[in-house]
């Protein structure tokens, strides 16, 4: 059952993917003007000076001489065979450079999910177990504020704190996990912090929700006329049953995470590919905008299949679409 | 008496199908009566009234230039102190609602005027058109929102229309799925046979007699993207890739004082308090519109 869940959820990945690609290559496309001179930073108005055999030899990397069916499956060969295309500005393959990059990415936003769950889960718990009281209340504020508040607000609102005020932290920099743990955790703090934030704001509201529900089955009833103490039946019953529904929110909400710390990365420094997305778009260096885009747009895609068969898993009664 | 207000409820329900009227009516009331999204409501009220009158509201000229008072704090003078060129922060932030405004109500209605047809014909149609449209739709919800805006604006360049695009087209793929699982809830009603009985045309049963069903849960959804819009536009501004300056936008005067975090923290902070209320109160409205619609009927 669960293998014919997979294969279907596999196959349904097909279009998804086809369409992200097309998606991708498009973004080349759709520059106004001549995406070449576009390229070669030559203002459309004023011009510029470009020597000429830059000029067709840019064209003929990109192919754009040509019908766009047969660019997009030149590009798609390509793309498939691992090749990205070559950075304008530093001339490296725009595969090395994300592979560089990438894991950066994928700590921040592993510190920032466990940062985020170490606050939604004990808010959410606390805030259903003391429905209506000012537990309550305060969790619910933050959760509406959180998702109010703009991340890269509160990153600049963190970094006054921390780093300009009270001296504690660097606001910017990156140290890797691997070959110096501490400092990584000295540099990850600020940003996980703000990433988490916007992840548990949204979570709280889940965990409390489905606690709720959970609270009022009758097997929690059955759990309370054995006399089992509360926090028993609070977090190893209706808890554990709770996150179940949450999983897919997570998910989801990984997403969020994907798209915003491209801007909590910038503010930070951070050498992830969503900072590297906004240095690509800064100097127009486009292959390595269609490759970050390529990327996390892919990263998204894999852990929403993961989570769906994590959930089907965990939860075998939910039906297939 | 409360079973009297329940069947009351059960009435006004049943009298919904039709005409919506009835339900808005009691949508301002329970509104009303909900504190939180009373204060939603104000909140966005005051920036409507801060946008069309920012002439008059504004203590100073927005774009106006004065480097002796630069990156002051609040006082008298300037009540929410100085950017980096000595701009008054609170006039910027008055004429910034403008900015922003206008943003939102071009993508959001973007989004539902693709959308909502979309949806609709999908629904209505059904067969291989409802299942191209909706694997169209779950492709663009494939892709993180924000990530899609920002490749968007970086190809098609800064500027309104660029941003309505960019923003608009994330939240097309939530109003036709609104619309589309309506459109698939009331097309076998008897109101619809009855119409279709008398002549009406395919298009106006469509457009006049369904669609005005799903009013509920669609303000629910436009309320909630409203905020979305404006944080989106606040999220590509501050990247430098919304308005260029010196557009009064408040994510681009909190780009604009960022290097200067250090000596004038208030500079950065106005601004995004201000995009923070504002987003919290189209989200309790939201909220509070969704207690009164439930538009669990209708979603997926």
């Amino acid at each position: 059952m669960l293998a014919r869940y997979i294969f279907h959820r596999l196959l349904q990945l097909v279009p998804v993917l086809f369409l992200v690609t097309v998606f991708v290559f498009l973004i080349v496309q759709i520059i106004p003007g001549d995406p070449v001179l576009v390229m070669l930073g030559v203002d459309p108005e004023t011009g510029g000076r470009y020597a000429e055999e830059q000029y067709t030899a840019l064209k003929g990397q990109l192919g754009l001489d040509q019908p766009i069916y047969v660019q997009y499956y030149n590009w798609l060969k390509r793309v498939l065979s691992g090749d990205l295309g070559l950075s304008l500005q530093s001339r490296r393959p725009v595969l090395d450079i994300l592979v560089e990059r990438y894991p950066a990415t994928i700590y921040l936003a592993i510190v920032a999910l466990a940062t985020g769950l170490l606050i939604a889960i004990p808010a959410g718990l606390v805030a259903a177990v003391r429905q209506n009281t000012a537990a309550d209340y305060a969790a619910m504020g933050y959760a509406m504020w959180g998702v109010a508040m703009p991340n890269f607000w509160l990153a600049l609102m963190l970094i006054v704190l921390f780093s300009v005020k009270l001296g504690w932290l660097p606001s910017i920099g990156y140290a890797s996990p691997l070959e110096s743990p501490l400092k990584f955790l000295q540099h990850v703090f600020l940003p996980a912090i703000v990433l988490g934030t916007d992840l548990a704001a949204s979570l709280t509201r889940y965990v409390r929700a489905e606690m709720l529900e959970q609270l009022k089955q009758d097997y929690i009833r059955t759990a309370r006329a054995k006399g089992l103490p509360p926090p028993i039946i609070f977090v190893k019953h209706a808890l554990r049953n709770s996150l179940i529904a949450t999983v897919t929110v997570v998910g989801l909400q990984i997403a969020r995470l994907l798209g915003g710390s491209t801007i909590v990365e910038t503010v930070f420094t951070w050498p992830g590919v969503g900072s590297l997305l906004l240095e690509g778009i800064y100097s127009r260096d486009y292959p390595i905008v269609q490759g970050s885009v390529l990327i996390i747009a892919v990263t998204y895609v894999g852990i929403n299949l993961i989570v769906d068969i994590l959930y089907k898993w965990l939860d075998p009664r939910i039906k297939l679409e | 008496m409360k079973a009297e207000t329940l069947s009351g409820d059960i009435r006004a329900r049943e009298k919904r199908a039709p005409g919506y009227l009835s339900s808005l009516g009691d949508a301002i009331r329970v509104i009303a009566s909900n504190r939180l999204a009373l204060f939603g409501l104000v909140i966005i009220s005051t920036t409507v009234f801060a946008a069309t009158f920012a002439p008059v509201i504004a203590t100073h000229d927005p774009y106006e230039i004065n480097i002796p008072q630069r990156l002051q704090g609040p006082s008298a003078e300037h009540r929410l102190g100085t950017d980096f060129m000595g701009r008054d922060t609170f006039s910027r932030i008055v004429y910034g609602a403008r900015t922003a405004l206008q943003v939102a109500i071009g993508a959001v209605l973007l989004g539902a005027c693709l959308g909502i047809p979309i949806g609709a014909v999908a629904g209505y149609s059904g067969r291989w058109l409802d299942a191209v449209f909706m694997r169209v739709m779950d492709a663009i919800l494939a892709f993180p929102g924000r990530l899609m805006a920002i490749a968007l604006v970086a190809s098609l360049g800064g500027g309104l229309f660029s941003l309505y695009i960019a923003i608009g087209v994330n939240s097309i793929p939530s109003y036709a799925r609104i619309v589309r699982s309506a459109v698939l809830s009331q097309k076998e009603r008897e109101y619809v046979e009855a119409a279709r009985m008398t002549g009406e045309s395919e298009f106006r049963i469509l457009f006049f007699q369904i669609l005005p069903n799903c009013l509920a849960p669609l303000l629910v959804r436009l309320s909630l993207d409203f905020g979305g819009a404006i944080l989106t536009e606040s999220s590509l501004s501050f990247l430098g890739l919304g308005f260029p300056p010196p557009t009064p936008s408040w994510g681009l005067m909190l780009k604009e004082v960022t290097p200067m975090l250090q000596i004038q923290p208030w500079a950065a902070f106005f601004p995004g308090l201000t995009i923070s209320l504002v987003i919290l109160a189209f989200n309790l409205l939201g909220d509070g519109l969704r207690d009164v619609f439930d538009p669990r009927q209708y979603e997926r």
